[in-house]
């Protein structure tokens, strides 16, 4: 037993141990630092992110996990004080390259998040938003077969087919956040990033979009941030550990689980702290 | 899946242009909208400012005067006489005597009228000042009149004709220009005097202390019971009907049109109580009701932010509800109320139209000196001379544009550093 | 004797009550074995004592003064001569102010000996009216001090009634503004109910010609004036109009700028630069634009030969458009920062740009706020006085030409009520019945505004 009665900055190691490296990625982060102003989020990470696996990010809360994710499509742009160095390579290109244009890079890396988010807007719209946008379909006949490919494949097609011209906001919380999906997919993209999606849903709702992300992992790469150990064990094919900003363990979900490389993850799935 | 990929990026990357470009334009329609807002603030400034600075300095005409006390009729041992000299005519003579060669009635009158009409009281006053000066030979600076100002502030600016004097009077303050006998003096009867028909004798201390009065008369009024009221409905009010209808009024009434304002002065207190017209005391009332809203809305926002730990805390040492409220959340709130009180009063001290409804408008020479007598007040004389036709009265009005804008500025400015002293605090 | 003696007295006597409460108190406390036995604190008596004292004397003079003054009015009618009580409210109005101003020695020289004769009874009456409320006050005074000297007892709680009080008075002062906006109904509403027994309402509301000067010349036939208020509610709307299509884009883009764009200091300098143009008197954007813009834009087309009057509704809307501007900004700034930031990342992070985002998404959202701010802009252009009074016209021209000169509600309103009087003409009265009209229109403008803002705000909380 690797037992750690005093969790400190030095039982947190150099480098991350398990298998954070994998030969299909689709997205290769490479010693990346975050800043906030000064304070620094994010120690020198480095992960593989395979083609068609979910892989699911865990740790306490302030460990840097969901920082992480929005690194990945860069939507930490929007906070001014943020900062990032290293490399994310996705389709052989660094995103954080200074000619890459974060538009085409979110609509090929999509998010979901936290909170349901739907627009004030009806749910047809909502999913024709992002199309749109791109101009995908700009044919109505294009456009409504997307809509309802996006709201099959995000399970919602038969709840709301009746009503795709009401406001969005009229969902139930796991509707909403399943029509959330369902936009997301509908500009068609290689990774959906999910920032803890069931975090405010019920735990019916949360079966459904649990389910959801299984049938949705046959098509497209999933990472998602949660802060329940159950759901990282029931959803993913890989899980990392992040403590303190650290990445401190990747190893595949079951191993994680039962049998992880560092004390400190063991510690927290043992529930010692979180 | 990666040929339809590929198909979609190339189609997203295709439209990306435009969209840039809608971008770019959406971001400059923002700018743009900041600039125009702005470049009217500076046009407006320096409108004003160039058009006021003139009526601060004053053309003076040097004169010798003979001051005999004779020729003034008033008697040198006696100080009750001096108001009953005939000082006009002294300047008159001292102007005449500078142009010995004009000879025709006619022209000695237009050459009278290069020297500002109300030069006698200056010169009244001045040898109230100094009865030294009867039955000498004095040198003395007086007011020329507002088409010789005119002229002479465009003096140096050949490129701005326009003047109104006539072609001898022209050659006469042309000869006095060239003798060193016209000069500017700052004018201080801008501040010191009252309204006159008179662009360069009129003044704004009657309507400064007329403002001022109808601020002390608003402030008393408005400041406690908007207080009262505050507290009323955060502390004490009952979640019921009569609240809601309150609350509701309250937010409502700060949005009324202030001329609504004066159409009740005008029925309930000018014709139904009978008060008197054109005062402070009435003026004051009407601004109290018209700001009371405001500083109500502020004060409410002071009491919120007040930390109901303080209350525990004094709950818990058995004080009670009024005595948590005087003792603790009116005194931690006053720098807010007092923010909101300056909000109030500066939005007050700019207002014109209720006061134009309860004939506070009238042409008042006389500085008030209580708050019954009839008065005016900055805004509504700025409105007034504003219509009056003569030039100087231009540069009058922007002046004292100036100076009501000074005042707002400051009254501001004190709000902002009581809230930043405020915001300190927790 | 005087009114500022009385209000002395009142003050001595409050003094001298809070006094008595105390060393009464005091001595009632020392002989049941100490003061601190009291229910209450010495100075709390004293205070309750000086409540007890003022509270009757404030409100008697108070109201006494207010009846004084139309008990007096009716009184001077009824001795002047028949034939002035068969004149008008009106002139009967004009009457009483000239009695007034002989009684206070202001009036000319020539005056007629009825009115003399009424000025010098009113004038004793005057005194005698004030002689009576001095002896009243002072009883009262001495009523009360005696009372309380009997009153105050140990078991008193002296403390308890202070803040009963209090609460009554500051309940008291939240009514104020209800009174307010009933002063302001009844007043307006009343003034246009006899209005409207001259004029027909439906006149007012769809006449077409306005010329209210004629009612003046009551020898020409048929001179009730015209009362067609169409044309001002045309030129309000119009003005209004020019100014909210200025101000609505400038302020919602400067808003949206500010708080989805700007740095931190650009906004810092930028916020308070605004506040200042909000801060600036209408009286001062009036005389800009009668004086500056005017002159100005009507050279400027002349020169593009256009006819375009100095006191066209271009000019005044415009300068009002720039008024408002700021008003606009700050309320859609409020509305724009409370569109939660989760549904800018989700439109962000659907690969939109940032002004899609504004657009399709923030800008949607905030609509009801949005809608809201533009109803109180809306309100606070129909009301805005001074500047449309020194810029806009006063001829009544039924156009919707913004090249023309127009006038307004608030610029008749103004040029109807300054100066003298009549009271009851119905050219005086139709400026209350414009009042009635601008005051419920704003009312519901702004009952909508904060209802719908309301809403909105409950919506993202």
């Amino acid at each position: 037993m690797k037992l750690v009665d005093n969790v400190t900055e030095h039982t947190i190691p150099k480098d991350t141990v398990g298998t954070p490296f994998s030969d299909n990625a689709e997205i290769s982060v490479r010693n990346v630092d975050v800043f906030y102003g000064e304070k620094q989020a994010i120690h020198n990470v480095s992960l593989d992110i395979g083609k068609n696996e979910v892989i699911a990010m865990i740790g306490p809360s302030g460990c840097g996990k969901s920082t992480f994710l929005r690194v990945l499509n860069r939507m930490n742009d929007t906070i001014d004080i943020c900062r990032v160095t290293g490399e994310i390579i996705h389709d052989g290109e660094n995103i954080y390259a200074p000619k890459t244009d974060v538009v085409p890079l979110r609509a090929r890396v999509g998010m979901v998040f936290q909170k349901p988010n739907p627009f004030p807007k009806s749910i047809y719209d909502n999913v024709a938003y992002g199309p749109k946008l791109h101009g995908i379909a700009s044919r109505r006949t294009d456009l409504d077969e997307i809509v309802e490919t996006s709201l099959t494949k995000a399970g919602l097609w038969n709840e709301v087919k009746d009503r795709l011209h009401t406001p969005g906001t009229g969902l139930s919380g796991g509707q909403q956040q399943r029509l959330c999906i369902a936009r997301t997919i509908a500009v068609n993209p290689e990774v959906i990033l999910m920032d803890e999606p069931c975090s405010a849903l019920d735990p019916i709702a949360t079966a459904k979009i649990e389910e959801l992300i299984a049938e949705l992992s046959t098509n497209y790469t999933i990472a998602i941030v949660t802060h329940s150990m159950q759901q990282a064990a029931r959803v993913s094919n890989r899980t990392a550990y992040f403590h303190l900003g650290h990445l401190v363990e990747v190893n595949p979900t079951e191993q994680v689980f039962t049998n992880p490389d560092h004390a400190l993850t063991e510690a927290y799935i043992t529930g010692r702290f979180g | 899946m990666t040929n339809t990929n590929l198909t979609q990026r190339q189609i997203i990357e295709a439209g990306l242009k435009k969209r840039y470009r809608k971008e770019r334009a959406f971001k400059a329609a923002g700018v743009i909208s900041i600039i125009f807002g702005l470049s009217w603030l500076v046009l407006l400034f320096g409108d004003i400012i160039g058009k006021g600075m003139p009526a601060f300095k004053s053309t003076m005409i040097q004169l010798s005067v003979n001051l005999d006390a004779d020729d003034l009729g008033i008697d040198p041992e006696d100080a009750t006489t001096f108001n009953k000299g005939n000082y006009d005519r002294v300047i008159r003579n001292a102007i005449r005597s500078e142009f010995a060669e004009v000879k025709s009635r006619g022209d000695r009158r237009s050459l009278g009228r290069i020297v500002s009409s109300n030069a006698g009281y200056d010169l009244r006053d001045l040898i109230k000042e100094n009865p030294t000066l009867i039955n000498t030979q004095a040198s003395v600076w007086v007011k020329a009149d507002s088409v010789v100002d005119d002229y002479f502030k465009n003096y140096y600016s050949p490129q701005k004709p326009g003047h109104i004097l006539t072609d001898k009077q022209l050659i006469w303050v042309n000869d006095l220009i060239d003798r060193d006998k016209v000069t500017f003096q700052f004018n201080k009867g801008f501040f010191t005097s009252s309204d006159s028909r008179d662009p360069e004798s009129a003044g704004v201390a009657g309507a400064l202390k007329g403002s001022v009065l109808a601020l002390i008369v608003c402030l008393v009024l408005a400041f406690p019971i908007a207080i009262a009221a505050a507290v009323y409905l955060e502390e004490f009010a009952p979640k019921n009907r009569l609240t809601d209808i309150i609350e509701v009024n309250i937010n409502n009434l700060a949005a009324v049109p202030s001329i609504i304002f004066g159409l009740l002065g005008l029925a309930i207190f000018l014709n139904l109580f009978g008060m008197p017209r054109s005062a402070p005391l009435l003026g004051g009332m009407v601004l109290a009701l018209m700001t009371l809203p405001t500083i109500i809305i502020s004060a409410r926002a002071a009491i919120k932010a007040v930390p109901p730990s303080i209350r525990e805390a004094a709950y818990g040492l058995g004080a009670s509800k009024m005595q948590v409220v005087l003792h603790h959340v009116i005194p931690l709130a006053m720098p807010g109320m007092l923010t909101g009180a300056i909000i109030g009063i500066a939005q007050a001290l700019g207002e014109t139209a209720p006061l134009l409804m309860i004939g506070m408008v009238a042409f008042i020479v006389d500085i008030p000196q209580g708050i019954t007598d009839p008065a005016t007040v900055l805004p509504v004389q700025i409105y007034l001379w504003s219509d009056s036709p003569e030039r100087g009265f231009v540069a009058n009005t922007s002046a004292a544009i100036m100076v009501l804008l000074g005042v707002l500025i400051t009254m501001n400015l004190s709000a902002v550093l009581l809230r930043k002293r405020l915001e300190k605090r927790w | 004797m005087q009114l500022s003696s009385l209000f002395t007295l009142l003050v001595i006597a409050a003094a001298v009550a809070y006094f008595v409460g105390y060393s009464r108190s005091t001595s009632k406390g020392l002989d049941i074995g100490g003061v601190h036995k009291l229910s209450s604190l010495p100075s709390q008596y004293g205070t309750l004592a000086l409540m007890w004292c003022l509270l009757p004397g404030v409100s008697l003079i108070l109201t006494w003064l207010l009846v004084e003054n139309s008990l007096l009015n009716a009184m001077i009618i009824k001795v002047l001569p028949a034939s002035a009580q068969a004149l008008s409210e009106g002139e009967q109005s004009l009457l009483i102010s000239q009695v007034k101003s002989t009684a206070a020695g202001v009036a000319g020289l020539n005056v007629a000996a009825e009115i003399k004769q009424a000025a010098d009874l009113y004038s004793g009456w005057v005194t005698r009216s004030r002689m009576y409320l001095s002896g009243l006050s002072i009883a009262v005074i001495i009523l009360t001090i005696a009372l309380l000297y009997k009153k105050i007892a140990d078991t008193t709680r002296a403390r308890n009634k202070i803040e009963r009080v209090l609460e009554g008075l500051f309940m008291m002062s939240s009514l104020i503004a209800i009174l307010t906006t009933l002063g302001i109904v009844l007043s307006v509403i009343y003034e246009s109910w006899i209005f409207f027994s001259h004029v027909s309402p439906i006149d007012f509301m769809f006449g077409t010609h306005w010329s209210p000067q004629m009612a003046m010349r009551e020898d020409q036939a048929g001179s009730s004036g015209a009362f067609g208020a169409v044309p001002l509610f045309v030129g309000t709307l119009l003005i209004s109009f020019i100014a909210l299509s200025i101000a609505v884009p400038a302020g919602l883009m400067t808003a949206i700028y500010l708080s989805e764009y700007a740095h931190a200091k650009v906004r810092n300098i930028v916020k308070p630069a605004l506040e200042i143009l909000a801060g600036i008197p209408t009286v001062v954007y009036g005389f800009f634009a009668a004086v500056t813009v005017a002159p100005f834009m009507r050279d400027s087309a002349a020169a593009l030969d256009i006819a375009l009057s100095p006191e066209s509704a271009l000019i005044a809307g415009v300068v009002m458009g720039v008024m408002i501007i700021p008003f606009v900004s700050s309320l859609s700034d409020d509305v724009i920062n409370a569109v939660p930031q989760s549904l800018r990342d989700g439109s962000l992070g659907l690969g939109a740009t940032h002004s899609e985002t504004i657009r399709q998404v923030v800008i949607p959202a905030a609509l009801p706020g949005i809608v809201g701010s533009i109803l109180l802009a809306g309100s606070r252009a129909i009301g805005e006085t001074m500047i449309v009074v020194m810029a806009a016209g006063l001829a009544a021209n039924l156009t919707v030409n913004p090249l023309e000169a127009v006038t307004t509600v608030t610029v008749q309103i103004v040029t109807i009520l300054v100066g003298d009087q009549e009271f009851d003409s119905p050219k005086t009265l139709a400026a209350f019945a414009l009042g009635l009209m601008l005051f419920f229109t704003t009312l519901m403008l702004n009952f909508i505004a904060l209802h719908v803002t309301k809403k909105y705000q409950e919506r993202y909380d």
